[in-house]
């Protein structure tokens, strides 16, 4: 490989100040994960208008293309971007306008950090901090900020419902998600996200979901609850309070809470195929029959496709499911899920100490 | 034993798990969209669309201003003016309807005594200012010329449940 790099840029290349290459290095990388991340958040609007569309007997988007070609429209994302930043940003005239404008970005920030510590595979990974698990708990938590802000500095009696309901919310279901990883921490013993997949190594039996079920459930959950997606969308739900913390937002400053929420679906969904699937672990590892197979090799691959799983069910449960009431969420949080949990990481205690598990040793 | 079966069943998210396999199931049923311009869906020959006045196969109108279908029409949508012709019958000299209030109920049609104004089966029109709306005895003649095969064949279809 490098004997087909010119001397020349290597000259140039070895120029730059040792601090300014690592810079380059690291804003590359960060180039390379955010870019696809856009466009994985852009193609997965056009996946739920599809998916959703298709769960009630619709096609959905099929007429938007690249150049006369309508290719079942894959090019409505693209149209929706640009219209949406052609568009006015509106600033209600009674609103924090700082506020108001920084809100959006609030939102998205997080959502985007939080990629750092995302392992994608054995050696891809931006930054290997060792504390990764609890970067990322903190930063979900973050993202919150953003619509309370929202609600707050619109000055509109259904934002700032929204901002409370969110608020809330979160806060329940923060503990739960908490808790469940507490679970997985026990197990990996580590809390570096590389590390706790490298302990779910051995094949699909001693990934963490077959020992953790409940764990999973509620940690998945809770992360659908965590980006207010439905059925727990009452931080937006459309039918009692317009659009709740983004009714009075337009233009590009509404895109970017969208984007920060299907970043934010991304997220979840990687982590929760991290911690609980084996993340890049491939199902088949160990299985004689297909030794030296690329099946039974682990890959970026095996951490998309999972990741690809939970994004769809995220949609899934968009097509499926009615919206909980208040009182419900409230409830499921606090008196469903945090026993549930509670109760887990006592049984996973009993089994770490009788020696149960892939935590055997 | 019940409250067992009931604790069994949230825990295991039976209900929720039943919902999703019906959406799982029609995720791959065959989609039931009609792609509009491309495809249409069948009219039935009573369908009720634009109006138009008809003539007889001589070229006389068919409308002899008796202002059955302006006394019937819910909406208020027709304006009928009449004058005595040379020959001394009695025609309409306005014959308007105005689109934006009509209600495409077909009253008008049934209350017809010779059958003279019709809904066919046009539905696919616009206007682009205001005031366009309002159909004239000349624009509905001409609707009516354009399509008098298939309005009269709409009409021969639906007869017998007349």
């Amino acid at each position: 490989m490098i004997e087909y790099i010119p001397q020349w840029t290597i000259d140039f290349w070895n120029w730059f100040p040792v601090d300014l290459q690592t810079l380059l290095i690291i804003l590359g990388k960060i180039i390379l994960i955010l870019v696809p991340l856009l466009l994985a958040v852009a193609y997965v609007t056009y996946f739920e208008r599809k998916v959703i569309g298709y769960m009630q007997v619709r096609i959905g988007p099929n007429r938007v293309g690249f150049f006369g070609f309508s290719l079942w429209g894959l090019g409505q994302p693209i149209a929706d971007a640009v219209k949406l930043l052609f568009k006015e940003i509106i600033i209600p005239s009674q609103a924090n306008k700082y506020l108001f404008l920084i809100a959006p970005v609030l939102s998205i920030g997080p959502a985007l950090a939080a990629w750092a510590v995302i392992p994608f595979n054995r050696e891809m990974t931006l930054a290997n901090v060792d504390a990764g698990l609890l970067y990322v708990l903190a930063l979900t938590s973050i993202g919150v900020y953003g619509v309370i802000i929202a609600g707050w500095a619109s000055n509109s009696k259904y934002a700032i419902l929204s901002a409370l309901r969110a608020g809330a919310q979160i806060v329940a279901y923060e503990i739960a998600m908490g808790f469940a990883l507490v679970g997985v921490l026990m197990a990996s013993g580590s809390l570096n996200l590389g590390a706790i997949v490298e302990a779910q190594a051995g094949g699909f039996s001693s990934w963490f979901i077959v020992w953790m079920l409940p764990l999973f459930l509620v940690y998945f959950i809770s992360g659908v609850a965590e980006t207010n997606r439905a059925p727990f969308d009452v931080a937006e739900g459309e039918s009692e309070i317009v659009a709740g913390f983004h009714v009075e937002y337009s233009g590009m400053a509404f895109a970017v809470f969208f984007l920060a929420e299907y970043a934010n679906i991304i997220l979840i969904s990687a982590l929760t195929s991290l911690m609980f699937l084996g993340g890049w672990l491939s199902p088949f590892e160990g299985w004689s029959s297909l030794q030296g197979h690329w099946l039974a090799e682990a890959s970026i691959f095996w951490f998309l496709g999972k990741t690809s799983f939970f994004i769809f069910c995220f949609l899934w449960f968009r097509a499926t499911f009615p919206r909980y009431r208040y009182d419900q969420i409230m409830r499921l949080g606090w008196k469903v899920f945090i026993p549930v949990t509670i109760v887990w990481i006592f049984v996973e205690g009993v089994m770490v100490v009788l020696k149960v598990g892939p935590w055997a040793g | 034993m019940k409250a067992l079966k009931h604790f069994i069943k949230s825990f295991t998210l039976w209900e929720l798990l039943k919902g999703l396999s019906v959406t799982g199931r029609y995720f791959f049923s065959r989609k039931i969209t009609v792609q509009y311009p491309e495809e249409k869906t069948p009219q039935s020959p009573r369908f009720r669309g634009l109006h138009a006045l008809r003539r007889y196969a001589n070229g006389e109108e068919r409308c002899i201003a008796c202002k059955l279908c302006e006394a019937v029409c819910p909406a208020l949508a027709i304006t009928i003016d009449s004058e005595e012709r040379e020959d001394g019958t009695r025609r309409t000299t306005r014959y308007d309807i105005d689109l934006f209030k009509c209600i495409y109920c077909g009253f008008c049609e049934e209350a017809c005594p010779v059958d003279s104004i019709v809904e066919t089966h046009i539905f696919e029109y616009h206007f682009e200012e205001r005031g366009t709306q309002i159909m004239t005895k000349q624009m509905l003649l001409e609707i009516g010329d354009q399509h008098e095969a298939e309005i009269a064949a709409n009409r021969q279809a639906d007869a017998r449940y007349r």
